[in-house]
């Protein structure tokens, strides 16, 4: 695996990073495994959750690479290692409805800087946020989020970078994609060619790639 | 009396249109896919990226590339499909999700709802909850219990718990009551058998308005 995190510029201290999946589903483990090998330190991850059990995004978390987590949900009935950093004050939690997380990535990589929704006008999730009505209804600015990296967990993938996904582990990863300076992508298989009907994340927004099997 | 769960999940069910985009939310909601009449489709939406989603996986046979919101195996019925996440919520906050229904710990006079936060020491958590609240077409809240555990009214004149969305629920079902929230307040069509105005409005804190005739609901013992 170290050959697909080697001489990259973009993986480094500080850096933000995309980690598409939801839940345990569509999460590109083995890129983070690599990426925890690296023991960088003050990463900003993007992600739904928090990380559950001791691998993955959890077990990155316990390395103490991660500074600060933007998500909707840092909560399951396993997420103690997130839990107890930040419990201790030792983990920054930035929380964010899901739809405007997503949107927000999207955004990210459709070069828009911020943009208004309703969601969470009137919350807690809004204050100090710049609020506008538009047609009669309030609405909550938010920024874009770019990332410096994102790791994305596909089907398959040819080697122009076109990737398929497979059923729900498809959530995040797509939008997540566009979205970082470098897209390093974990495919189950590559393959020759995508039939061009059948792409869901052209290749131009990937950067490199990885064939890890079908572990999950 | 009161409703059960199951019953409450009926009632919900009956009043959802043959062809509705739904989505159910974690938990109590989810029983309304087990009472969808035989002569109706509702197309169930499941926010992390999937439209026709069926019942839960059987045991043994689960994929763990298909699960729903709660991370649960589940299937895929005819006419369904999967898309991402950034598509997902813009049918969400697009104003395409016919009826999002959702559990609370509290309801407003005026459609305020807090269903996320019970302040503490955990991290606050909201999943995709502000977006259902503010997106879709109607929101329909699920209230196991018409009052909490120790007795406090979850129907209020307004909400003391950190809010999810302002002026989005348009309907309560609970254990004794349907109570649609219109411009002029809470107004009550439906109460369970032997029931009377005083006793429901002495469990809800925020003042009721009836229709003339309220519709008289009953317990189903045959659940299903």
């Amino acid at each position: 695996m170290s050959e697909i995190t080697a001489d990259c510029d973009d993986l480094k201290d500080g850096a933000t990073v995309l980690l598409g999946g939801f839940g345990d589903t569509g999460v590109a483990v083995k890129l983070i495994d690599a990426l925890r090998e690296l023991s960088l330190s003050n990463l900003t991850v993007v992600s739904n959750g928090a990380g559950g059990g001791e691998y993955g995004l959890a077990r990155l978390i316990k390395s103490g690479s991660v500074g600060k987590i933007i998500c909707s949900f840092p909560r399951s009935s396993d997420s103690k290692i997130f839990e107890d950093l930040y419990s201790a004050g030792k983990i920054e939690l930035e929380t964010v409805p899901q739809g405007t997380l997503a949107e927000r990535i999207r955004a990210g990589g459709a070069g828009i800087p911020a943009f208004y929704t309703a969601t969470a006008f009137g919350t807690p999730l809004a204050d100090s946020k710049e609020v506008r009505v538009f047609n009669g209804r309030h609405y909550v600015m938010e920024r874009a989020i770019r990332a410096d990296i994102a790791l994305v967990h596909a089907a398959t993938g040819d080697r122009w970078g076109n990737l398929t996904y497979r059923s729900t582990a498809r959530n995040f990863n797509p939008v997540m994609a566009t979205a970082a300076s470098t897209t390093l992508v974990e495919v189950r298989k590559l393959v020759d060619m995508v039939p061009p009907e059948e792409v869901i994340t052209p290749g131009i927004f990937v950067d490199r790639m990885i064939e890890v099997g079908d572990y999950t | 009396m009161k409703l059960s769960s199951g019953d409450i999940a009926r009632y919900v069910a009956g009043d959802i249109s043959n062809g509705s985009y739904v989505n159910l939310g974690i938990g109590m909601p989810m029983l309304v896919s087990d009472y969808i009449p035989e002569d109706s489709e509702f197309i169930l939406h499941t926010e992390n990226g999937m439209l026709g989603m069926g019942p839960a996986a059987a045991e043994g046979a689960e994929d763990w590339d298909i699960v729903n919101a709660g991370k649960q195996a589940v299937s895929i019925l005819r006419g369904g499909s999967y898309f991402h996440h950034a598509d997902s919520f813009a049918m969400i906050r697009g104003g395409h999700i016919d009826i999002s229904i959702l559990g609370a710990y509290e309801v407003a006079a005026n459609g305020d709802i807090a269903n996320w936060l019970i302040p503490g020491p955990r991290p606050p958590a909201v999943g995709g909850a502000m977006d259902l609240v503010a997106g879709a077409k109607q929101v329909w809240v699920m209230l196991s219990s018409h009052v909490s555990k120790s007795g406090e009214p979850k129907v209020v004149e307004s909400c003391t718990l950190p809010l999810t969305g302002v002026g989005c629920v348009n309907r309560v079902y609970s254990d004794l009551a349907i109570i649609d929230i219109t411009v002029d307040g809470p107004l009550v069509t439906a109460m369970v058998e032997g029931l009377e105005r005083e006793d429901l409005q002495a469990k809800t804190g925020a003042i009721l308005n009836f229709v003339p005739k309220c519709e008289i609901l009953k317990s189903c013992k045959n659940e299903v």
